[in-house]
This record gives structure tokens, sequence and C-alpha cells, in this order.
């Protein structure tokens, strides 16, 4: 189990180590840097570049960046007067976060509901009910639901504001548009897994121990079809990150997402290879505590981590 | 009805049929038995003759969404266990009637570990307190022949082996010590070695708490060195039943013929050549109204395909489902290789 | 005991002959797997619906769209902006008085074109990537493995903002971006298929009759996954054209003046209030596009892979 923890940790950092070192060489590869402005007199385009080491060798540019970027410091945004990158990606993190994590908790309570009750009551309205809102889910992506939610329950209801983030009635809307992939996903999921498990033998095993429908349900299938649900911890942090960008952008919620839309608009390089290597760390550790905590949980695996 | 007061189990005219989207299979078409104190009783046949359908049948375990009940009964305690509510089921299964299964690989929740599976039924039927059910499960697993049983408890099932695994679900069966206990080919997914280890800890289980077993199986060995009666299956209907020696000895019924001589005998004549079946069961979506095996019998008559014959009685154990043994019958030997003559 | 017995005709009792494989003959000709996969295909509705709905979207676009309408879908007209949708303007026209209905289905032509894309980049590089990894084995197979492993590391629309920035925007640099990441999956899938399939008796009795690695491969292995190919395929394409149309809603894909469902979109979510009708018509042909593949995805999985049924 250990080796396999520190196997993980190993291409996990390696993995980082080549993003890092990809968006450093972007960074050098651009069509030409924020200073490249005529306005600017050679004289002070040579002091700027002096300010931010650009007038040093490659290779040592890069071994400063790696550095830098080890101990946590992403540059200065070339746009917003030279304020630190990581301070102010930190800055807008909480918002962002607090939207992501609120449509993670409605995703997984009501996609549970709705799966569990798709598979308990297999082939019926229920069921269909489920398998129509796990294909919307999936087609519909944010940028189209979030204007219509916008339209309908803003617009026409009236019933929470559109746009911006003032109190947490704002932040309902945002969080529901990127709640509908959240609860397609483990809706679809936790039906597929429970119809699976609700197959198996030691289900007709408890059953013939006398247990009732419900301990049944509870102790044994339920127990066991959730626990695969661990594995769809990256793809769902994928999904957030990337979902943050469009919805924030349509509810003008001061996220990290918006931040680093707008940064590509004003071509701020050092904010987005910053947001980008952040978002990558964010993922990679999605992926590493999804790892991890699969071979915790499920007794199965851990027998096949340790024989590796 | 006056129920014997030897029998534990009486099973009459049971039928069976599963809906698919071919058809109806009938998979048990009219079976009788009884099930006496104390006896083991094997049912035998091979895959898909209904034996498995039947077993799971009395536990009502069969999948509601596709089993359709035809008819008959199965009186157990002076009730018909096929007209019990779902409720007055739970208390029969596990204190009463229990079961184990073919795979002990896949019939153990993977995620629980194996001294809660035992305790489980131990707290839910006989009420015992968290720590006398989990004192009576690592007793349990004593008694089923696991070593540092103490230790084992904690354990998941991913920790044992296969027939390991086996002795934990027979301890689960036996934690309320039923009066039936269901045996669906125990030992058929073990290795030979394994196979023998748990069926002479069935039998030894069964003297200490004297319960009546159902062993369902294929394997006619097994039959023989546990069984007291066999019942014989062939496509849902049970086609000759007596005594083990009688079954041995004197079989009545060319499929039971031809199960015998397809057996491999260490101390068999080698110029006695091993005698398989030819073909294969009757597709049970529409299956023969007459005698079933028919169609593969090489006795086979003109009567066959039009009725399904009477049973004829030989002992008090005795029957078979033969037109050969109505006397205007021509008549027939076994083959050699089958030791009875007739 | 004696058992009475009935009296009968003594003719019934003549022994008869019977051929006991009588029930075993094949009933009849048998059914190949694409043909039985057709025949569950069909039975399955939506996927059917979504077929259909997929070909006409696809010879509107491509054919019908364009060809009956007179207008262009660069035209400004600052005379006829925001129209609603009218006979001569059947989408309406935007706020430069593009005519709507040629811009949305050039929009649609680059979704179904990326879409296109994305299945080829799977056939040529993912099932090759996944079939060489998973064939040869060894150190090879582990060198390969580690790349796709490295590569997931990276959220792929993260990947594919980077390759936005550094080449110029625009429908050739989202193909390369789509084809950076899109395969891994598909590579997976194949590999496994291939370490399942190459120890099976088939594989091992073509290697033993002396076939080369390359034939064992394309004859054996390859056919024997295409099922497991082409459901994948199928939940490859609806992603790339999600991803194409993420990337112009943000403004890093396809540029002005050129349409995508993407833009559209973006344009349409900011004139919601007074013209909503902006947003709705690309959303719609979006959604059904991404609807109707999900649903063949999941028919084709259900007809080509029974097992996988739930």
């Amino acid at each position: 189990m250990l080796r396999y923890v520190a196997r993980r940790t190993l291409y996990m950092l390696l993995a980082l180590f080549v993003i890092i070192s990809v968006t450093f060489f972007i960074s050098k590869a651009l069509p030409g840097t924020p200073f490249a402005d005529d306005k600017l007199t050679p004289q002070i385009r040579k002091q700027l570049y002096e300010k931010y080491g650009l007038d040093e060798p490659i290779l040592v540019q890069y071994e400063k960046y790696m550095l830098n970027v080890a101990q946590g410091d992403l540059g200065n945004s070339f746009y917003f007067e030279s304020r630190p990158v990581s301070q102010m990606i930190l800055q807008r993190l909480p918002v962002s976060m607090f939207i992501g994590v609120q449509a993670v908790i409605f995703g997984l309570v009501i996609g549970m509901v709705l799966g569990i009750v798709a598979a308990l009551r297999h082939n019926t309205l229920w069921d269909t009910l489920a398998v129509v809102v796990a294909v919307l889910g999936v087609s519909v992506p944010s940028f189209v639901l979030g204007p219509i939610l916008q339209y309908w329950l803003g617009l026409k209801l009236g019933w929470f504001p559109i746009a911006f983030f003032e109190s947490w009635i704002y932040s309902v809307l945002p969080s529901l548009a990127l709640s509908v992939f959240v609860i397609s996903t483990v809706a679809r999921f936790i039906r597929t897994e429970m119809l699976e498990v609700m197959g198996q033998d030691y289900i007709t095993l408890a059953k013939a121990k006398g247990l009732s429908g419900l301990a049944v349900i509870l102790k044994h299938v339920l127990r066991n079809a959730l626990i695969p649900l661990v594995t769809v911890m990256a793809p769902l942090t994928i999904y957030l990150i990337t979902g943050s960008l469009v919805v924030e952008q349509i509810f003008a919620v001061p996220g990290i997402g918006e931040q680093f839309v707008q940064s590509i608009v004003v071509n701020d390089y050092s904010m987005i290879l910053g947001t980008t290597i952040f978002f990558s760390v964010l993922f990679i550790l999605a992926l590493l505590i999804q790892d991890i905590m699969y071979g915790i949980i499920d007794p199965r695996i851990r027998i096949s981590g340790a024989k590796e | 009805m006056a129920m014997n007061n030897d029998n534990i189990l009486e099973v009459r005219d049971l039928r069976i049929s599963f809906g698919t989207y071919a058809g109806e299979v009938q998979a048990v078409r009219g079976v009788s038995f009884d099930l006496r104190r104390r006896e083991t009783l094997a049912i035998v046949g091979e895959s898909g003759s209904g034996k498995s359908v039947t077993a799971k049948s009395l536990m009502r375990l069969l999948p509601e969404a596709n089993t359709i009940f035809k008819g008959g009964e199965a009186i157990f305690d002076g009730r018909d266990l096929l007209k019990l509510s779902e409720k007055q089921m739970q208390r029969v299964r596990g204190p009463k009637i229990a079961m184990v299964f073919q795979d002990p690989m896949t019939s153990l929740d993977p995620t629980m570990k194996v001294g809660n599976q035992i305790s489980e039924s131990l707290r839910k039927h006989l009420g015992m307190s968290r720590a006398k059910a989990r004192e009576r499960s690592v007793e349990l697993l004593k008694l089923v022949g696991i070593p540092n049983a103490e230790e084992r408890v904690k354990q998941y099932p991913h920790q044992f082996s296969g027939g390991m695994r086996q002795r934990v679900v027979i301890a689960i069966a036996l934690a309320c010590e039923p009066q039936i206990l269901i045996a669906d080919e125990p030992t058929t997914a073990l290795d030979v070695t394994i196979q023998a280890q748990i069926l002479d800890l069935l039998r030894e289980l069964q003297e200490k708490i004297g319960t009546s077993v159902i062993l369902i199986t294929h394997d006619l060995g097994v039959v023989a060195s546990v069984a007291d009666r066999i019942a014989v299956m062939y496509a849902g209907k049970i086609v000759e039943m007596g005594t083990v020696r009688e079954t041995f000895y004197d079989p009545q019924m060319p499929y039971t013929w031809g199960l015998l001589a397809s057996i491999p005998l260490p101390t068999a004549d080698r110029s006695q050549d091993l005698i398989p079946i030819p073909g294969s069961p009757p597709d049970m979506s529409d299956p023969p109204k007459g005698c079933p095996f028919t169609a593969r019998c090489p006795y086979a008559m003109r009567v066959c395909p039009t009725e399904f014959p009477e049973y004829t009685t030989f002992s008090a154990e005795h029957k078979a489902a033969c037109w050969l043994h109505h006397p205007m019958a021509p008549n027939v030997e076994p083959p050699a290789r089958v030791g009875g003559t007739r | 005991m004696e058992t009475r017995h009935r009296e009968l005709d003594p003719r019934l009792f003549e022994s008869v002959e019977i051929d006991a494989y009588e029930g075993e003959r094949i009933a009849g000709p048998p059914v190949g797997f694409w043909k039985d996969s057709w025949v569950r295909l069909k039975k399955n509705r939506g996927a059917l619906i979504s077929l259909a709905v997929l070909v006409l979207v696809f010879i509107v676009a491509f054919v019908i769209g364009p060809l009956i309408s007179t207008h262009s879908p660069y035209d400004q007209n600052m005379t006829q902006r925001y129209l609603g949708p009218t006979s001569d303007y059947w989408f309406g026209t935007d706020k430069f008085g593009r005519d709507m209905w040629t811009r949305v289905w050039a929009g649609a032509r680059v979704s179904l074109y990326i879409g296109l894309l994305a299945a080829l980049l799977d056939i040529f590089v993912g099932v090759v990537y996944g079939a060489v990894s998973g064939y040869l084995g060894g150190r090879v197979d582990d060198v390969m493995q580690r790349i796709i492993e490295i590569l997931n590391g990276i959220p792929s629309l993260i990947i594919a903002i980077l390759a936005m920035i550094v080449f110029n925007p625009g429908i050739i640099t989202i193909s390369i971006a789509i084809g950076l990441t899109g395969w891994t999956f598909m590579a997976r899938i194949v590999r496994g298929r291939m370490i399942q399939l190459k120890d099976q008796e088939f594989a091992l009795a073509s290697r033993s009759l002396g076939a080369s690695g390359f034939r064992v491969v394309w004859k054996h292995l390859i056919p024997n996954s295409l099922g497991l190919i082409v459901i994948n395929l199928m939940f490859t394409i609806p992603s790339a054209i999600f991803a194409e149309a993420f990337l112009s809603f943000i403004g890093l894909g396809i540029q002005v003046p050129e349409a995508s469902l993407g833009s559209l979109i973006s344009d349409g979510a900011g004139e919601l209030r007074f013209h909503p009708y902006l947003l709705w018509l690309p959303s719609i042909v979006f959604c059904l596009l991404m609807i109707c593949f999900n649903l063949l995805g999941d028919g084709l999985r259900d007809a080509l892979d029974p097992k996988m049924r739930k």
C-alpha cells in the first residue's frame, strides 16, 4: 500500500514538473510580451525587461522560474500593476470554492437520491426520469444551462439575482448551473453500480440470512455501490475547474475562473500560466487523493495494491 | 393436509417459470418430494434441469421481476412457504431454513468483516447483543474449522482462500441452527481436495446440529459420499427417486443409467468405455409433451414422446418415471457398466 | 409394491430410432455480430431517432442550409439589426444584421467537422497507440503508458487553452489542441483489450501458424475489439464537440467573423434580456447534436455489447 502511494505520488510530481516546464517554455514562445508596445521607449523597455528578469539567458530564467514555482511564487501579473499572481489567485479562491463545493453538495444529494430511487424502482417512471436527467446532464453544457437559468429563474420568475456576488442568494444560480452535470454523473453512476451490486451472490446471501429488504439495501447494497463513487472525484474536479471558467463568466462571479478568462482577454500571460499551474496542482491532488482513498476504503483493492 | 410426522418439508407439484424476452421458460414442471428429519436428500441433475430453481424457490430467493410462480406448495411447520408474506419469510430464512451457495468467491460481501457477516443473523433472529454475537461468531468459525478464529473474525473475505470462504458461508448458514440447510452445489467451485473437506464438514455439522439437508449437485460422486436419498431431475421433473443404494445399484431409468455410465471408475475394466449421453437437454421454453429424455434415449418407444410416464414404484423409497416399466414394454437390460440388473 | 398400469395399444411400445442431435440442428442461417447488433439497435427507438436527427442536421448544415438561403453568414447589414425570426431571416439577425440561419448552420458545420476530426484522431492515433502498447507489452508498454499518465495529469481543456494561446486561435489550432489529448482514453481502452485478447487461444493459434505480429493484431485482435472501439468513438465525438464550443465560448476558439455554436451561444448569452432568440437557436442546435450523439452512443453500447447494458 505504501509503495503504491509512493509510486502514485512520484508520477504526479513528474506530471507537475512537465506541466510547469511546458508553461515556462510557452511563456517564452508567446508572440510577444505585454511590453512589446511601440509607445514604450527602448530604455523603459530595457528597464522593464531587467525588472522582470527577461534579459537573462533562458536556462537561468528557467531555473529561477522552477525554484520560484516550487516556493509557490507564480510571478507577477503583467496587467494588474505587478501584483503577485499567487496572491490574486488566493484572493479569489474562496468565492470559487464556495460555489464549487455547494454545487457538489447539490449534485451529490440530488444525484444520489435519483440514482438510488432509479435502481430500486428499475424499469419504472423513476428509472426513466433518472436516465433522461443523466443524458441531459452530459448533453447540455453549463454555458447553455447558465443563461437558461438566468432567463427563467432570474428574469422571468425573479427568484434569484442573475449576476454578481454579494450574498448567499447570488450563489444559487451559479451553483445550480454547475451542479446539473454532477447530478447526472452521480445519478448514472449510482444507478449502474446498484443494479450491478443487487445482482451479486452476496446480496442473495444477505437475503438468505433473513435480513429485511431495507437492511439489505442499507448494509450491503449501498455500501458496495457507494465505494466506487470515489472514482468520480477526479473527473468532477476537472469539470468544476472548466465549468467555473464559463459559469463565473456568465454570472459575473468574482472567482478564479472569471479572472482567468479576463486574463486571456487582456493577454496577461503570467496570470494565465500561473492559473494553469494552479489548476493542474488542484487536479493532480484530486487524482492522488482519489487513488489513495479508493485504496484505503475498498478492501477489494487493498490486496491488489499490496501485491504490486 | 395431513403431514407425515417424519417429514419436515413436503413439496407438492411445484411449478416455476421465468419470463424472458424469448418467451416463458418452464424451469420446474411439477416437482414433488418430502424431506425427512435429519436426512440428506440430494437433488441431482445437469445444469438447467431445474434443481437450483427448486432450491431457491423454497427460500423465495428467485428474482421477483421475471419469476412466474405457476403452482404447487411447500409445507413447512404446517405453513405453505410459497404463500408466506415477505415479512414472515424473513423470519424463516436463517433460523428455520438456511442456504449455502455455489461460489464462495462471490457469496460474501467484500466490504464487510466476516465476523459482522456472521453476527448479522445472530443479532436479527436471536436478539443477541453486539458483544455476545461477536463471541458466538468466533465459536462458529471454530466450529467450521477455521484456525485462529479470534483474529479471523476481524478480517475481510479477500483475506480468505476459497475453501475457507465456503467454511465462513457455512458458518453463516448454521449460525441460527436452522432446521433445514439447502446446499446449492457447495463444492462445485472448489478444488477436489477442498471438496472432500467441505463435504466432511457438512456431514459432521449435520450430525451435531441435527438439521435436514437438501444437497443440490450435478456430481454423483458427492452424492454417494453424503446423501441418504437421491432425486434425479431432468428437464424440470424428477425422473427417479430412491435411497442412494437403490439408485446406484438398481437404477430404473435410462437417464440415470446414462448418468452412472458416464462416471469414470478407477476399478472399471478399460474395455468398458465411458458412455456419454448423446445430445443435450430440451429447450425449456417449449418442453416436449412426453418424456423429455426421449430424444436422447437409446430405448425410446413410440409412446415416449406422447405422454409423460407414470411413476413406477419399486420399494418404499424407490420410484421412477419410465415407459419401460409398463407391462407391455419390452424387457431391457441396463448397460453392463451400470451396476445393477433388473 | 406394484404400480397399476393402464392398458395401451401395444404398437406404442415398438422401439423407434430418434436422432439425439435432432434438436441441435441450427434452425436458421447464422447471424453475424454486426447484423445481430443492428437488430438490437433497431429496437432502441431513442438511438434510431438520434441517428435520423443527426443525418438530418448533417444534410441541412452542409447542403440545404446554405443552398436555400439567399444570405451569407458574413454580410453585415446595419439597417437590419436584431430582427427576430421573419420570413426573410428565418432565425433572425444579430447585432450586425448578419443572418442567423446561415451562421447557426455554419456553426453546426464546425461542430460536425470537429467531431469527425476527433473520431479520425481516435482511430489513427488512439487505436494504433493502444494496439502497439498493448501488443508489444514490456518496456515499450511501460514507457507509452507513463506518457499517457502524464498527459492525463493535466486537464485536457487546460492543454487546449495553452495551445490556443501559443498559436493563433482558429479551426486548425482547435484541431491541434484536441489532437493533443483527445485520443488517450481510446488508447487505454484498446491497450486493455489487446492485453486481454493477445493470450487467448485464437491469437495464439494464429501466431503458432506463423502469422506476423502485425497480421495477428490487424486480422484478429482489432476485429475483435471493433465493438469497443465504435462505442468509444461515439463518446469521443460529443466531448470534442463540447471542447470546441467551450473554447469558442470563452473567446479562444473560432474567431470572428467565423461562427461556431459556442461563440454564437456566448454572444446570445450577452443579449439575453432583449433578444433571447439569439441564445435559444444556437443552444437548441448544439444541445440537439450533443443529445443525439450521446443517445446514439448509449444505443450502440447496448447493441454492440449487451453485457454492458444496464
